[in-house]
């Protein structure tokens, strides 16, 4: 027997909580929990129109509807700061349907959609990372064929995305991909971990809190269970390795972070500032100072 | 009496109404190099299809002697199991050398992926196979990180017969490997795959429209025509003492020049 699903207006809005139906988002849960059972496994799921364009994250937004609570606490990040048309239209979207508290603060937040980032700042057991995935199909610009991707994702057949390394090195000398680095979950599923950086890979592997993918256009939701091993594809002689940078952010003078670069002028003047806008003004506040600040 | 590599039995599949192969059998023993000619339509690269398991049969079987010495059913192996003596003990070289190879990755990554996919992981390995094998098949070592896109017709089937053999299988399949050529090419590619073939002790079945090609690179003939075996022998038997009206007609066609 179905339990009754009953829809609740929040406010007035003349919408269900967190926008979705509650119909849609137990098959969302659904989904989710499918995906968790079986990591890296891409979980095909009836994706819902969101007010919303393709490609402005409608997969990561129906996963946050189908999760978020009425004492979650929401933090939304686009490449890594909190501030972008991006951000804080989705982090209003969730104020005006559910009424949730939002916050900046990565360590203060339950729920954290992000495009792009993984913050900075270590995350902890019972919060949520979800992630907004344009392309999930690691395989697909080696191999277009739906049907055979899924045919090599069942039988564990990896080497095309080797292939995909090697053009590199043959190219470049080195591994170039420095988003979307294809990962290998739980030493079965290689995901594409999203448009990350690859500099976010290592923060996936063994990571205290739950990371779910929701690509809306593509209908399809996966997920990394907590403490989950995640290894980024490598040659043995081409081992992986993130980015490094020559100077600390300019602002708060944080070593080891992912930076951006900023012009300052049409003179060739720059600086380098942390790309996680909350870990920067955490610093500052704790007293930090860069060379430009 | 060693066991064959290959056993065929009453292979048949229909088209609709048109029987494209109608009950074929054959056997194929390790080293030997099979030639099925025949006209176009003839239900040739059918049979090759179904062999590779690529279009189910209506009817028939094939079985194949595993490198463990078993002979197995393909038919009844995993899909996995299948896929895997697909890309390690089997090659495939096509007629259309685009559906042969990726023709985005370059030479040394088409050579390199069935290394790839049977897991090795080390680059410079990698790298240093397919530079011997693009060496063994005459491709210029400067010409590894070029995508077939820039590779001549007969350079593309060189390619592809690298790809396959990369990982030293014991059966090839060939569809034609020279067809779309021009005659000085094909000539050129027939010595190599003469050389390789007798070098490595592959067993091979090529199809052909083209008597020369049988005559030089097989050892037996399979003659088809409207989807059955009209004719099979040792190739020197069937070519210069034909005995069907129809290999009769195919053998007085070719061409002198």
């Amino acid at each position: 027997m179905n339990p009754q699903v009953t829809d609740t207006d929040t406010g007035g809005t003349g919408y269900n909580f967190a926008y979705l139906d509650e119909g849609t988002k137990r098959m969302i849960r659904r989904a989710i929990l499918k995906a968790i059972a079986i990591p890296g496994y891409q979980v095909p799921f009836a994706a819902r129109e969101m007010p919303m364009p393709y490609g402005w994250g409608t997969g990561g937004v129906q996963l946050t509807a189908a999760i978020l609570g009425a004492s979650d606490v929401l933090k939304v990040i686009d490449q890594g700061a909190d501030d972008t048309t991006n951000a804080v239209s989705i982090r209003r979207f969730f104020t005006a349907t559910a009424g949730v508290a939002t916050t900046t603060r990565t360590a203060r937040a339950t729920v954290i959609q992000t495009r792009h980032r993984i913050p900075e700042a270590p995350l902890a057991e019972g919060q949520v990372l979800v992630y907004q995935v344009p392309i999930p199909e690691p395989l697909r610009f080696l191999e277009p064929r739906e049907t055979e991707t899924r045919e090599l994702h069942a039988l564990g057949e990896y080497g095309l995305m080797h292939v995909k390394l090697y053009e590199d090195i043959a190219r470049h000398g080195h591994i170039a991909t420095t988003y979307a680095y294809p990962v290998e979950v739980a030493g079965r599923y290689v995901m594409d971990p999203s448009p990350t950086p690859k500099f976010d890979n290592p923060k996936m592997d063994d990571c205290p809190a739950l990371q779910l993918f929701g690509a809306g256009r593509e209908k399809r939701i996966y997920a990394i269970p907590p403490y989950t091993r995640v290894r980024s594809l490598d040659f043995e002689d081409h081992p992986f390795r993130v980015q490094s940078f020559a100077h600390p952010c300019a602002l708060c003078g944080a070593q080891g972070v992912y930076l951006d670069e900023v012009v300052l002028d049409d003179a060739g003047g720059r600086m380098f500032v942390c790309s996680d806008t909350d870990h920067c003004e955490t610093r500052r506040a704790d007293g930090h100072t860069g060379e430009a600040a | 009496m060693t066991e064959p590599l290959l056993t065929v039995d009453g292979l048949t599949k229909s088209y609709g109404r048109r029987r494209a192969c109608d009950r074929i059998g054959f056997t194929l023993d390790p080293g030997e190099v099979l030639a099925v000619v025949g006209e176009s339509g003839s239900g040739k690269s059918t049979l090759l299809s179904l062999v590779a398991g690529e279009v189910a049969a209506d009817a028939g079987s094939v079985a194949y002697r595993m490198r463990d010495g078993a002979t197995r059913d393909l038919a009844a192996l995993s899909a996995a199991e299948r896929r895997a003596l697909m890309r390690t003990d089997w090659g495939f070289v096509r007629q259309d050398s685009t559906q042969g190879l990726r023709m985005a990755v370059s030479a040394g990554g088409n050579v390199g992926e069935r290394l790839m996919g049977i897991g090795e992981r080390h680059y410079g390995r990698i790298r240093a196979t397919a530079l011997d094998w693009l060496a063994r098949v005459e491709i210029a070592p400067d010409r590894i990180d070029d995508p077939p896109t820039r590779f001549s017709g007969g350079m593309r089937q060189r390619l592809q017969i690298a790809r396959n053999l990369v990982t030293a299988p014991r059966l090839v399949l060939m569809d034609e490997p020279t067809s779309g050529l021009d005659v000085s090419v094909q000539a050129r590619l027939l010595d190599t795959i003469r050389g390789l073939v007798a070098e490595l002790g592959l067993a091979v079945i090529i199809v052909t429209h083209d008597l020369a090609v049988a005559r030089l690179l097989s050892h037996r003939v399979l003659v088809m025509r409207g989807g059955r075996v009209i004719e099979t022998g040792l190739t020197d038997q069937v070519l210069d003492d034909p005995q069907a009206a129809y290999t009769q007609l195919l053998v007085s066609s070719v061409l002198a020049a």
